[in-house]
């Protein structure tokens, strides 16, 4: 018997008399899907919030709220950036980059958390390897509850998604508090509409 | 109605006038209180020891004096969350069931059955931390726990609110457990000390004269380890405060 | 074996002064972030319903869920193994990496693994592990158990850190600046990440319905773990199986509330199929489990979703610290959960407790932790595993106090004897309640006799 079967054998023979399945309310009732709750719920959890320059010239807001950065990468064709995703052959060759910039596939408002997945990052590691990541958001697209962003279709399609909350953060040693554990150091939410809102 | 008064084994031999003080707060509410003078114990020490066998008899004789009453009440929450949850090592019968859900405790009685709104009789003009023990606060659901997200409400608070010139401080961590845990108070000697001291330091801390509580196991824990610290605080159990005493 | 004796271990913790403030004002102020989180949320405890509720109906179909996910998992390109026990799971962790010459690995949290005692078992073996959590990786350093599930190393201070830093990766011994160990654990796991060959993690929730492994970090340190190497190994518990992903809206919004009193972790992981040109390999481990769920009393424990909330509320475990448990799990879920591994040598976990209730008020799965503690010492008892001394007290109580007569000579003899004897005899290491309080005094008379005198004369009962 294999292990497989046996393991099965066991739970099948001790698992107790079926308890039903409950519904699960959505619980968003009068819940906001605000830009302004949103940032308000992001800046709690570390994370940093602007809106988009004037104007809609990311790389140079981006140029200014990093002004040392050297290599900046963006997995989105808004932002140029000076290292092409496209370039890169294994994920760990985005190890010296500083600025990471996606655009998130929508935003949660009860908690500041922003939706990534391969097709936003292009290379997963960009989202964790890179010193400080930059996140585009479009204001329409922000989900009032994590009910409600479990109901994302891109939970079924994508082999890698990601809540994101603000900054990499750990506080092990003696309770205090430090961004940049072993992942981004920075997140920063940029609002930005998408210029082409019919794109799913 | 007929009430018997039920007294915890530590009470009747180291704290009688809590008993005294139930007895005669009762009486003053014009209640007949019984008292079955071959008592002993509700069989909590041994059944929280897990040693359940050996729970049965002194059970089977709680049950026994107990029968026949509308109302059991004791002053202790241990007990009679014991005596109403847990009194299963003796055969269930219909007598033994009644007996346990007629148990109550002092305070859920007054406040619940009796309906107790005023108690001209009572004063008590110091500053007072209130214990709630943890059967009393989470076992027998007489106050909101910090742990519960639901209303506020107190039992006990709203009873000795009744009384006269009492008022309350604030403890930092007024639900954490005292650490008196029955025989835990001996087998986990370390700990149950340590958390007795953090107890009588944190109602000090906040300015209590007197630490009230309705379980006198709690307050002979802490009143131990207050005296071992020299602290300046006394201890008074919620009967006897209100039933008049002053000090 | 030897039986694991909490309260010597307890007594240690509670001598070292610094160490025990922080460990219990760290962990209450954990608790107190957790409240604000539940009463900020009017639905809180509809949420703990829903949330067991969910788990009694996965783990009471816990085989066609193991196998709808195994089926999923499959269809996405992963493997699937079984694992009956720890020495299976070890044993095909080796193998998956020992057969693509992997012979880094680093890994994220899991306390399946510390319980399967992988690491010893691979490294002994030639395979190079680098714990990535910052609060595992001083434990790791300092070749230490973790002692809490979520903060690792809550026992230790800065100083502490900084002693083991400076003994194993060279920082400067005189600095216990927590940026600065932080900063240096991580300039120093970073070329691991970059260099190794597998990654490995547990799992908070593995989703019946995709196949998903879900795992909830603030560091990142496991999609680094997964997104890096190109083979991905992820064992599981049995028992972390829930249904649907509708139903992480329950557990995710209620695991870092619970655990930290944050509304989630920064980084909320879902893994559902390997990136292309590498490899994903599940492990779906046994050890106990399908055992415990055949235990009436006992099965709730398994809804556990390990985020430390009772351990965190526990009065006990703040005083005493994780590591005198003597086991992988600590604190109320491990003392309910320990007994399954060994009775004997974790006899003494369900009396190092107070039955306050804390630990079940705040499971956010409404596991009844301190019912079935209880439940736990008849058994212990019925098995004859408590001390000698205790069973005979315990002996003698029921037979003093089942009897009128036998109780009052008892408890008329208590009172003069403690009246009359020296203090050196009331005080001494022999009674363990005089060493750190005073013993109550002997009243003149008991209630009973009170009662004769003033009461008796119309109303004796019989």
């Amino acid at each position: 018997m294999s292990s497989r079967d046996e393991v099965l054998a066991r739970v099948r023979k001790s698992q107790p008399a079926s308890r039903p399945m409950p519904a699960i309310p959505s619980f968003d009732a009068g819940l906001s899907t605000s830009i302004a709750t949103f940032e308000a719920n992001l800046l709690r959890m570390g994370g940093r919030f602007a809106q988009a320059a004037d104007g809609g010239d990311i790389d140079a807001q981006i140029g200014e709220l990093f002004p040392s950065a050297q290599v900046i990468c963006s997995a989105t064709p808004e932002v140029k950036g000076n290292r092409a995703i496209d370039s890169v052959a294994a994920p760990k060759d985005l190890h010296d980059v500083d600025v990471g910039v996606v655009r998130a596939a929508f935003g949660v408002a009860e908690t500041g958390s922003v939706w990534l997945s391969e097709r936003e990052f292009r290379v997963n590691a960009l989202g964790f390897l890179s010193q400080h990541l930059v996140v585009l958001l479009d204001p329409e697209r922000i989900v009032a509850n994590l009910h409600r962003a479990y109901e994302h279709q891109g939970f079924l399609d994508a082999r890698y998604a990601v809540l994101m909350t603000g900054p990499s953060a750990t506080a092990d040693i003696e309770g205090i508090l430090i961004h940049g554990a072993q992942g981004i150091r920075t997140l920063t939410v940029i609002a930005s509409p998408v210029r082409d809102r019919s794109a799913a | 109605m007929k009430v018997a008064l039920f007294v915890p084994c530590y009470v009747d031999a180291f704290f009688p006038e809590v008993a005294v003080a139930t007895l005669e707060l009762l009486e003053r509410f014009g209640i007949e209180v019984s008292y079955p003078l071959d008592q002993t114990c509700c069989g909590q020490p041994m059944a929280n020891s897990g040693c359940h066998q050996e729970a049965a008899p002194t059970e089977a004789l709680f049950a026994r004096n107990f029968a026949g009453f509308d109302y059991i009440v004791g002053p202790s929450g241990s007990c009679v969350h014991h005596i109403r949850e847990n009194l299963t090592a003796i055969p269930q019968t219909p007598e033994v069931q009644k007996v346990r859900q007629s148990t109550y405790e002092l305070v859920e009685f007054l406040h619940d059955i009796v309906k107790v709104r005023e108690l001209p009789w009572a004063s008590f003009r110091h500053k007072v931390g209130l214990h709630n023990g943890c059967s009393t606060l989470r076992a027998l659901h007489e106050a909101k726990s910090t742990e519960i997200s639901e209303p506020a409400f107190s039992k006990p608070m709203d009873l000795l609110s009744l009384v006269e010139g009492i008022e309350f401080v604030k403890p930092r961590r007024a639900d954490e457990c005292c650490g008196f845990g029955g025989t835990f108070s001996v087998f986990e000697e370390p700990v149950s000390a340590r958390m007795g001291y953090d107890k009588v330091n944190d109602h000090h801390g906040a300015g209590a004269e007197y630490i009230v509580s309705a379980d006198m196991s709690c307050l002979m824990h802490q009143k131990g380890c207050a005296e071992r610290l020299d602290l300046p605080i006394k201890f008074i159990h919620i009967a006897q405060v209100m039933n008049g005493a002053r000090a | 074996m030897k039986r694991i004796d909490h309260a010597e271990a307890s007594s240690k913790f509670i001598r070292a002064k610094d160490h025990i403030e922080f460990h219990d004002r760290r962990l209450w102020d954990l608790r107190q972030k957790r409240d604000r989180e539940s009463e900020a949320i009017p639905e809180w405890e509809e949420l703990r319903t829903l949330a067991s509720a969910i788990k009694e109906h996965a783990l009471s179909n816990l085989g066609d869920y193991l196998e709808q996910f195994e089926l999923n998992a499959v269809k996405n390109g992963a493997h699937v193994h079984w694992a009956k026990d720890a020495a299976e799971h070890n044993q095909i962790v080796l193998d998956i990496m020992q057969d693509r010459g992997a012979r880094t690995l680093v890994k994220a949290k899991s306390m399946l693994t510390d319980e399967c005692e992988m690491r010893p078992f691979l490294e002994n073996r030639g395979i190079e592990i680098m714990e990535t959590d910052l609060g595992e990786r001083i434990q790791q350093l300092d070749d230490e158990p973790p002692s809490h599930i979520v903060v690792p190393a809550v026992h230790k201070l800065r100083t502490d850190v900084a002693r083991v830093f400076s003994e194993t990766i060279g920082t400067d011994a005189k600095n216990s600046d927590v940026h600065y160990l932080a900063e240096s654990q991580r300039q120093h796991t970073r070329p691991y990440f970059l260099k190794a060959d597998a990654g490995m993690t547990g799992a908070n929730f593995a989703v019946a319905e995709t196949g998903s492994i879900v795992v909830c970090t603030n560091e990142g340190n496991a999609d680094l773990s997964v997104n890096l190497p190109p083979l991905y190994i992820a064992s599981i518990g049995i028992e972390k199986i829930i249904p649907r992903m509708e139903h992480l809206g329950v557990f995710v919004r209620m695991l870092s509330r619970s655990a930290l009193g944050s509304p989630i972790t920064q980084l909320t992981s879902h893994f559902r199929a390997p990136r292309p040109g590498t490899q994903m390999h599940i492990i779906l481990v046994d050890n106990g489990r399908s055992e415990r769920l055949g235990m009436d009393d006992f099965w709730y424990s398994l809804k556990c979703i390990r985020c430390g909330a009772c351990m965190n509320t526990c009065p006990v475990y703040r005083r005493s610290g994780g590591l005198s448990y003597g086991a992988t799990y600590s604190g109320p879920i491990g003392v309910i959960i320990d007994p399954t591994f060994n009775l004997r040598k974790y006899s003494s976990l369900p009396f190092a407790s107070t039955l306050n209730g804390s630990c079940t008020s705040v499971c956010p799965v409404r596991i009844n932790i301190h019912e079935q503690i209880y439940k736990w010492r008849q058994i212990i008892s019925e098995r004859n595993q408590l001390p000698m001394l205790k069973k005979e007290a315990m002996q003698v109580a029921g037979k003093v106090l089942a009897s009128p007569k036998l109780y009052r000579a008892a408890v008329d003899a208590a009172g003069s004897s403690v009246e009359h004897l020296p203090r050196f005899m009331l005080y001494n290491r022999l009674n363990a309640w005089g060493r750190q309080r005073e013993v109550p005094a002997a009243p003149s008379q008991t209630f009973r006799q009170w009662y004769l005198k003033n009461r008796s004369k119309e109303r004796v009962e019989s």
